[in-house]
């Protein structure tokens, strides 16, 4: 539910993150936000026997990552009485047959066994890395690159070729190693995807060309101009340093001085309005060909 | 004017309860429902949500003069000084290093700042610190607080690891504190509790697949009073056809992170919910997931559903619709309403009959919103299903964090306008956890931002959620909630460091000064006759007034 509102990274060079509703994986200052994640981790071997009898036991309906099985049991991960049990004693009835009427069937097992099942349970959802996300599970292959480069091709040409060509910036940009997703991230943003949640990409990545600076140019009303990178602007004021290293600063009073920001990323904030799905998912497919 | 003035008015309301031995000193509950003046006695000033005070010493002629009056720093933690920090807790563990991202409550002469974990009383006239109670902590997602609630001389607060405390407003002693929801199901609460005659009202979130619910407690002796859960919980509840089965929607969300308003005349508490779960992976939960992503009016003595309007049905972008509802009176199609209006986080505005749930009227504000067809004839958005998280991706605008968010809007009775900040940028989402079953939480899902476009302070007319003007932010940042004045003012945060009072009729800058990153809405009291506003940077706060 809760997220971050973020400045993405991609104008001037003002940029306030606002951690609106944020909470880190594992909780910040120090306070884990899962209580399973405080637990003073159970005996290796305890939770090891207990992975054992899970597979002969439970496995087959409550799934191999405990998020349910082939024959229907519910998923553990996220149960009620799983996530306030501490070491069997809620587990341990329900093991035994007390929601018969509910389908679980009653299972033979010491008590022993069942605080080893809790302690194999507890160590999974110790491994949830935040906002309820599963503990991670193996790795899926996706197929991302579904796109016709044929058609990127075309659109490239038609879109990006007045700035980009793949026989200058991009040469061989399909030939680095960045993954169908970070390619794809890569271009769509211009080289500045900003933050995210989820499965965190594997490496940074470095821009696909040299990044351009944001630049201003300030008439000032006696007409002369003042040209520079931009630091940073508001309503009230505009900061810019000068080819020479001098910053340079000026009020701002409506439209006075004449103040002209040249962003290289203004064309991809355009796009972003007209891409189809599919018009990216080609270019990609495009530009992952140009080796 | 000081509240002590508005206990006259005590009799037009519910009799509060008064147990033998209280005195009737501190903040009457009556005082609620006086519009917004010389204190700020609940989350969002008064119950309506406006945010509009009636204070005008402050106006558009010389607010160009307003200047500080002080400014100081709130310490989180269990430090020693001067006085020394009064230590609660159930836990064992200290947080540090929370912000001030809630409401200040200002009452007789005092301001109570709360950060995760922490209450402070200051001296309204100097920022000078009363006293500072710090909770120890459990664990939890330390995310955020928005303010106490006050009824008579107790404070009430929610803590991360899900207490409600109540605490003496004098002394900051605790009298009491009771647990609200189960820190094992990863509950953790951040909401102002919002204070209705002899209730207690309070939320709570939660992002590990819980149900969402509201409860209401008693002042006196924090007794629970009545439970509302937000999605069907038992065989037959209402809304139990709009989820596939009675697992996953005992197991869908629709948490209860802001608080809400109040319509005294018909009793109801108008809250928003948060989004269904497992949050991006609906594939599990088919359906429009009741009563998740709605609208939802309570009768605050009873606690039973009066009526509920869904902003996001089967949300499956984390758009939590808790954004603040606020009530207006306005004429449509030539008629008086009752209304409630609210700026949703999914890019649409919404205005409702506030008395029956009425739809009156559906608009798309966010300007790059792009994730639905369009709207059904109940004004509810129709998502696109190619903007959910797929495999290849999809480009998604608003982001996650929404059009808005937890930041509240603001609307004036004098120019008629709703204004809120409209955030427009795009993120890329990836499908991640194809399970059939679907994910969990948050999980499931690679999102990463690609682009901002322009931001704005936007207003519209309410009645038919109309744009009527805009007014670009000069970064795509920031913007952090909005307040309104009788004195044709409207301030609010530039997203560039900036504090800005604007023109309410045009949204033209009248003053600024620039305090960094604020991190809460601004506020305006009186103390001595003399308007304040300020914010907060995060641990600092901010007071201006005219010399």
């Amino acid at each position: 539910m809760r997220k971050i509102v973020a400045a993405a990274a991609l104008t001037c060079t003002m940029l306030i993150a606002l951690a609106a509703q944020a909470p880190a994986p594992g909780g910040r200052g120090g306070v884990a936000s899962f209580p399973a994640q405080q637990r003073d981790p159970d005996d290796p071997a305890l939770v090891a026997r207990g992975n054992d009898i899970y597979s002969l036991e439970c496995r087959s309906c409550h799934g191999p990552d405990l998020r349910g099985g082939e024959m229907g049991g519910p998923n553990l991960l996220r149960r009620q009485l799983v996530l306030n049990d501490q070491n069997g004693e809620l587990l341990g009835p329900v093991i035994h047959g007390s929601r018969k009427d509910q389908g679980m069937p009653a299972i033979t097992m010491s008590d022993d066994d069942v605080k080893a099942v809790s302690a194999f349970i507890h160590s999974v959802l110790a491994k949830a890395p935040g906002q309820g996300a599963p503990p991670p599970g193996p790795p899926v292959t996706l197929n991302v690159l579904v796109g016709d480069a044929k058609a990127g091709a075309a659109y490239f040409e038609a879109k990006c070729s007045e700035c980009h060509s793949v026989v200058g910036d991009l040469r061989g940009i399909g030939a680095r190693d960045l993954g169908a997703v970070g390619l794809q991230n890569l271009w769509v943003s211009g080289g500045g995807a900003g933050r995210g949640r989820g499965a965190a990409p594997a490496r940074r990545v470095a821009p696909m060309t040299t990044r351009r600076e944001t630049t201003v140019t300030v008439t000032l009303p006696t007409g002369q101009k003042v040209e520079g990178r931009l630091e940073r602007v508001d309503d009230f004021l505009v900061s810019l340093t000068q080819a020479d290293g001098t910053p340079r600063s000026f009020r701002r009073n409506g439209d006075t001085p004449k103040v002209e920001i040249h962003d290289p990323l203004e064309a991809h904030r355009k796009l972003l309005f007209t891409y189809t799905d599919k018009d990216i998912h080609d270019v990609t497919a495009y530009l992952a060909s140009v080796k | 004017m000081t509240v002590k003035k508005f206990i006259l008015a005590a009799s037009l309301v519910v009799a509060p309860v008064l147990l033998t031995g209280q005195t009737q000193s501190g903040l009457d509950p009556a005082a609620l429902l006086k519009p917004l003046g010389a204190s700020w006695p609940t989350f969002s000033g008064d119950y309506t949500g406006r945010r509009h005070s009636a204070l005008t010493q402050l106006n558009q002629t010389n607010v160009k003069n307003l200047t500080l009056a002080w400014t100081t720093r709130v310490v989180t933690g269990a430090r020693g000084g001067v006085p020394p920090t009064i230590i609660g807790g159930v836990g064992t563990r200290e947080f540090t290093g929370g912000t001030v991202k809630g409401a200040i409550l200002a009452v007789d002469d005092v301001l109570y700042v709360t950060a995760p974990d922490n209450v402070w009383a200051l001296d309204a006239r100097d920022g000078r610190e009363l006293w500072h109670f710090f909770w120890k902590t459990r664990g939890a997602t330390h995310i955020g607080n928005r303010g106490v609630g006050i009824w008579r001389n107790y404070l009430y607060f929610e803590t991360p690891d899900n207490y409600l405390v109540s605490l003496d407003a004098k002394t900051g002693e605790e009298r009491w504190h009771v647990e609200i929801a189960d820190l094992n199901q990863q509950y953790f609460s951040t909401p102002a509790p919002i204070i209705i005659g002899n209730h207690v009202i309070a939320g709570t979130g939660n992002d590990l697949d819980g149900p969402g619910f509201l409860q209401s407690f008693d002042p006196e002796t924090g007794k629970l009073q009545w439970k509302l859960y937000t999605v069907p919980m038992n065989p037959g509840d209402p809304g139990l056809d709009t989820w596939p089965s009675l697992d996953a929607a005992r197991h869908g969300g629709g948490h209860t992170w802001m608080p809400g308003s109040y319509d005294p005349e018909t009793k109801l508490y108008i809250f928003g919910t948060g989004n269904p779960t497992p949050a991006y992976t609906g594939v599990g939960r088919p359906g429009d997931n009741l009563f998740t992503c709605s609208l939802i009016a309570v009768n605050v003595d009873t606690g039973k559903m009066a009526w509920y309007y869904a902003t996001s049905p089967h949300d499956t972008h984390d758009w939590d619709s808790v954004q603040t509802p606020i009530l207006i009176d306005a004429t449509v199609n030539g008629k008086p309403r009752k209304l409630v209006s609210m700026a949703a986080r999914n890019g649409f505005f919404f205005t409702l009959d506030r008395v029956t749930g009425e739809h009156i009227a559906t608009t798309r504000y966010g300007t790059a919103t792009n994730w639905a067809k369009g709207v059904d004839d109940q004004g509810r958005p129709v998502s696109e299903p190619a903007k959910e998280a797929t495999i290849p991706g999809a480009l998604v605008s608003p982001t996650e964090g929404g059009t808005t968010n937890w930041q509240p809007p603001a609307y004036s009775p004098d120019t008629g306008l709703f204004y809120t900040q409209e955030e427009n940028a795009f993120n890329m989402l990836y499908l991640s956890d194809p399970d059939p079953r679907g994910s969990m939480g948050l999980g499931g899902k690679i999102r990463i931002e690609v682009g901002s476009t322009p931001k704005f302070l936007t207003a519209l007319d309410p009645a038919t959620g109309k744009v009527v003007w805009r007014r670009q932010y000069a970064n795509p940042g920031g913007g952090i909630g909005l307040l309104s004045t009788a004195g044709g003012l409207l301030f609010g945060a530039d997203g560039s460091g900036n504090f800005v009072a604007h023109d309410a009729k045009t949204g033209k800058p009248l003053w600024h000064t620039r305090v960094g990153a604020i991190s809460n809405a601004p506020q305006t009291f009186m103390v001595d006759g003399k308007q304040y506003v300020m914010v907060a940077t995060a641990d600092q706060l901010w007071a201006f007034y005219l010399y």
